[in-house]
């Protein structure tokens, strides 16, 4: 047995660079992201009034499904909204 | 039928006008006529192609066909055989010797006097399978495009497959460019036709990378169309293979075939159709997650979240049993013509039995049904998920003799599985699990439309069906899908 075919997607395991942290949260707009998982509000009501007793921005999202990735649009949205995005899993 | 390897074959020869022979120096008979070919081809009247040796027969300048390419293109069975080209199109030919006939084809009186009458031909290399699998391994591994992988002398070849993660937990059958090669004759499909964007890493997945896993699940290559077909179907947005990934939830996909190819490639569909034991009903369902799981990326731990999953999820696929079914085929009953093959993939859980060896009456086991349906997933949890109920030929009887179709046993477990908010509110029957106490005044199907399928399988002794769970149901989770086989 000398050569076998690669049975996966052959994509090669390069590391994608991390968006920079920012150095602090002052005057940043926060995006807080619903998957739509029950109980998954609940959670995130509470980082929003922790948040905005801060004097923070923040805007919520949330997913049609949990069972599905964000759609597009709404990944573009957040970007463009956002600076930071926090996204409860919760069940 | 004539496929992509064929026409490559065909449309890389040209064969002359005039006489045209075909012989192999392995073949007696061959050995008789050569002379007769010497005289022939010295007047320029012939031109013989020869399968085996190029220097046979002598004094006719043979041209060499041991590639068959002229063989095959002739569609030759016998050797000798004497073909007559006019304008490109044969309009005679004949097999073996019988002076008569070459006389007539010729036009040449007095061939071969010394030779007797007649000689049966002998066969043609083109019937050789060993040969045949030669020229088509030699034919399609340079097609092939998939990253080599070197192994070392001294590498185990199964720990080596293992340890780079390429396989279930099992042992695969390693992939070597001569089987994979193999496999691609199962298909017209070109290697890089692309079949499907296979989640969750969205890959585009050609033939190539579905025949390469395809092999490593243990199937013949008259399994891979039903294989690309499941990996179609699988790969769909309403079928959602990457939510089937990531929920915690049991269920992977279940593979339902029907139609002609069922039988064509001996899938079970009777006894134990649901178990072990069977090569095709056991590795498509394993080259479908093998796919995945390769090609995809989708491994547990990783996207794979299933909190205790279920064996199906290293294979599940099966046959309908169709012959003696009281109803018309799964495929028909969604739309397909009954001479065409599909595939129907159900995201399911794992099988449990109902046990219903009493009734003899289609009402008293319809209520059988409904009571063992009504625990899928939970009885207080109406509406979200589907189920598939396998319903065995025993079974199945009664309602045949009853004279109920598939749609009126659906209909009446329905009827019956109409949930009272009463008892699956929050809290009611002292279990917390439920539906918010909103729903209390209402009542709700335990199934969605169409939330319950029916098919037939099993085999003919045993008063049992079985039930498929499902899981989330619709667009927010998957919907069942059907998808063609083609080869």
């Amino acid at each position: 047995m000398s050569e076998l075919l690669d049975p996966t997607s052959e994509r090669s395991a390069a590391l994608r660079e991390r968006a920079p942290r920012p150095e602090s949260l002052a005057g940043v707009r926060v995006g807080l992201l619903d998957i739509s998982k029950p109980r998954g509000a609940v959670f995130l009501d509470q980082l929003q009034s922790l948040l905005e007793a801060r004097g923070m921005t923040v805007e919520r999202f949330s997913k049609p499904t949990f069972t599905k990735p964000a759609p597009l649009d709404l990944r573009h949205e957040i970007a463009t909204k956002c600076d930071v995005v926090i996204e409860a899993l919760a069940d | 039928m004539t496929t992509d390897t064929d026409r490559e074959r065909t449309a890389a020869v040209t064969i002359p006008d005039g006489l045209v022979a075909v012989v192999k120096r392995d073949c007696p008979t061959c050995t008789t006529v050569a002379p007769v070919l010497a005289q022939l081809a010295s007047a320029g009247a012939l031109t013989v192609f020869t399968q085996d040796d190029p220097t046979f027969p002598e004094g006719t300048n043979p041209v060499d066909d041991r590639n068959l390419a002229v063989s095959f293109a002739l569609d030759i069975d016998t050797v000798p055989t004497l073909v007559r080209i006019e304008g490109g199109a044969e309009t005679a030919r004949t097999v073996g010797w019988l002076r008569s006939a070459w006389e007539e084809i010729t036009g040449v009186a007095g061939l071969g006097p010394d030779l007797p009458e007649y000689r049966p031909g002998c066969g043609s290399l083109t019937q050789d399978p060993v040969v045949v699998d030669r020229l088509l391994v030699e034919r399609t591994v340079p097609l092939l495009r998939a990253r080599r992988v070197a192994l070392g002398a001294d590498e185990d070849v199964h720990e080596a497959m293992d340890a780079r993660g390429w396989t279930d937990g099992l042992p695969v059958v390693p992939p070597t460019p001569e089987r994979v090669a193999r496999m691609l004759a199962g298909t017209t499909r070109a290697p890089d036709d692309i079949v499907a964007v296979v989640p969750p890493d969205l890959v585009e997945c050609t033939v190539e990378k579905v025949a390469i896993n395809a092999v490593m699940a243990g199937c013949r290559p008259e399994y891979l169309p039903v294989v690309l077909a499941a990996i179609e179907a699988a790969c769909t947005d309403e079928f959602n293979m990457h939510g089937l990934l990531a929920t915690t939830w049991f269920a992977g996909p279940v593979v339902i075939v029907n139609g002609p190819v069922t039988r064509a490639i001996g899938m079970n569909s009777g006894l134990n159709a649901l178990g072990q034991g069977n090569r095709a009903n056991a590795s498509i369902g394993r080259a479908l997650q093998l796919t995945v799981r390769n090609v995809g990326g989708g491994r547990p731990g990783e996207v794979d979240r299933a909190t205790l999953g279920n064996p199906g999820k290293y294979t599940f696929c099966f046959a309908e049993r169709e012959h003696d079914s009281p109803w018309e085929p799964l495929h028909v009953a969604r739309g397909f013509a009954p001479d065409r093959s599909t595939v129907t993939l159900f995201a399911g859980e794992g099988v449990r039995g109902v046990v219903d060896q009493l009734s003899r009456e289609p009402e008293s086991l319809t209520r059988s049904f409904a009571a063992c349906l009504a625990t899928v997933a939970h009885p207080k949890l109406p509406i979200v998920w589907d189920a598939f109920l396998v319903v065995s030929p025993e079974h199945a009887r009664v309602f045949r003799d009853a004279g109920w179709s598939r749609q009126r046993l659906t209909d009446e477990i329905n009827a019956i599985l109409q949930l009272d908010g009463e008892q699956f509110v929050q809290g009611a029957g002292g279990i917390a699990e439920g539906m918010p106490e909103a729903f209390r005044a209402t009542t709700l199907p335990k199934f969605r439309t169409g939330g319950l399928q029916i098919v037939h399988a099993g085999g003919t002794a045993g008063l049992f069906s079985g039930i498929i769970g499902g899981w989330a149901s619709g667009s927010v989770g998957s919907e069942i899908v059907t998808r063609e086989v083609t080869r």
